[in-house]
């Protein structure tokens, strides 16, 4: 079982949707008990970064998750303002993340580039750690749906899974461990998110 | 940045029903919008708009029961269109799973919406759509789903839509709409070539040549499309359909 865990930011019946379709058994919930029970988790979640840490703490779910990393080594896949949730704050808002990957969201500085922020539309990405098993055997051709203003600066490059260009280089997706996030949307993805959501749920 | 061109399928709704017009008017009801979208996605489609044709004409907000429906099913971004008139029907678009709000009767009615929408939620979120008419005087707007004249020029309103922050621009012809002959590609270019942001041709291909020559001809940043997705054949029998990647590629669209 896979728990979508439900923080009241936006719509989760695509992600819920993509999961069913590669045949997972998927919870959508905010109750600590199903967490805990659930093999895997997905952080999902889209707007501000205070407005996601909020509404995680007031309903518990912070130190729930965090636990569910911390003792239990449970994968964990964060998505968009989830994964951005995962570090330990971001330049957007003045709440902490979760600090299970060490790296800070920042605003893309693009300069001149004629680039506008939010990125968003579809994109390539590189694979970092070709071997890791949320990535292993994904086309070469793969690209996501992205829509985002802030990104992911790890402190270390072994956190940095996947890189993706936009006026300069950045984190696409994150990872520590069993804990991943993408900034990406893999649910808006068709069949390349889908083949992502596949790996997560049978080989993390 | 990814830079291949959209082809962008327009299901356009009924409230809870998929249909297709002819020239804004004649309508054939086509099933079911969600068995649309699960179909698209099968074939991997990288966008999908979605405009209530009927909202605005019958004074009716969004279904968002109906849009939740189809936002949970879609694997791919979406965009939602039909009966917006405030900032908090807008914010309730988005957050049912839409990337973008577009708008059209507003451009003319209540340009302050359009500005506050673009300045709000950002330029990337919100679209316009102008529906265009041939006249013996030129091209002419209009809004309500093509019901009411409003004796602008769609140069004119793209010009207003860019300027008041709409990310991109949708671009229909009235007069081609649903009649799978080919895009009306003087509109297209002439306003495609006016303004900065994407514009989106819409209204009149028939196959995937059409596409070819609105973004080559008409200079369109991308081809959306109606008829050519939902109906096979001489007889327009409904299929939901959309070229394998493999044909846009031959086609050099890709």
């Amino acid at each position: 079982m896979i728990a979508i865990v439900d923080y009241g930011l936006g719509n989760l019946g695509s992600i819920q949707n993509m999961l069913r379709v590669i045949g997972a058994k998927v919870i959508v919930t905010s109750d600590a008990d199903d967490i805990c029970r659930a093999e895997k988790l997905i952080l999902p979640g889209v707007g501000a970064f205070d407005a996601g840490a909020e509404r995680l703490g007031a309903a518990g779910l912070a130190d729930v998750v965090r636990r569910q990393a911390l003792d239990c080594r449970k994968p964990i896949l964060g998505i968009c303002l989830g994964m951005q949730l995962l570090g330990r704050g971001s330049e957007e808002g003045g709440l902490p993340g979760l600090g299970l990957i060490p790296f800070e969201c920042r605003r893309f500085r693009l300069g001149d580039a004629g680039l506008k922020v939010p990125h968003m539309g579809w994109d390539v990405v590189t694979c970092e750690r070709p071997d890791d098993p949320l990535v292993k055997g994904l086309s070469a051709d793969q690209r996501y749906y992205f829509v985002h203003s802030y990104h992911a600066v790890c402190d270390s490059e072994e956190n940095v899974l996947m890189t993706c260009d936009y006026g300069y280089g950045f984190a696409a997706a994150v990872v520590s461990g069993s804990v991943y996030g993408v900034q990406f949307h893999p649910e808006k993805s068709h069949n390349f998110g889908m083949a992502l959501l596949k790996n997560f749920v049978e080989r993390c | 940045m990814y830079n291949r061109p959209r082809i962008i399928p327009v299901l356009l709704i009924d409230d809870r029903d998929l249909v297709k017009t002819v020239r804004f008017g004649e309508r054939t009801y086509l099933g079911d919008p969600v068995n649309a979208v699960k179909i698209f996605n099968r074939k991997y489609v990288d966008e999908l708009a979605v405009l209530d044709i009927a909202a605005t004409k019958e004074r009716r907000e969004p279904d968002c029961e109906i849009l939740r429906d189809i936002a949970s099913e879609a694997f791919m971004p979406l965009s939602y269109g039909g009966g917006l008139s405030s900032i908090g029907q807008i914010r309730d678009i988005l957050a049912t799973g839409y990337e973008k709000a577009v708008l059209n009767s507003a451009l003319v009615e209540d340009p302050d919406l359009v500005r506050e929408a673009a300045e709000t939620f950002g330029s990337q979120s919100i679209v316009a759509s102008i529906d265009a008419k041939k006249g013996v005087d030129g091209y002419e707007c209009f809004i309500h789903d093509g019901a009411a004249s409003t004796g602008v020029d769609p140069l004119e309103l793209a010009v207003k839509a860019e300027s008041l922050g709409v990310g991109e621009i949708i671009l229909n012809s009235i007069d081609n709409d649903g009649m799978m002959e080919g895009y009306d590609l003087e509109l297209v270019r002439m306003v495609s070539d006016a303004v900065s942001i994407p514009v989106v041709a819409l209204g009149g291909a028939g196959g995937v040549g059409d596409l070819k020559k609105a973004l080559r001809d008409g200079h369109a940043h991308a081809a959306a499309a109606g008829s050519m997705f939902v109906y096979y054949g001489r007889l327009k029998a409904v299929l939901i359909q959309f070229p394998a990647e493999a044909e846009l590629l031959a086609e050099g669209i890709y």
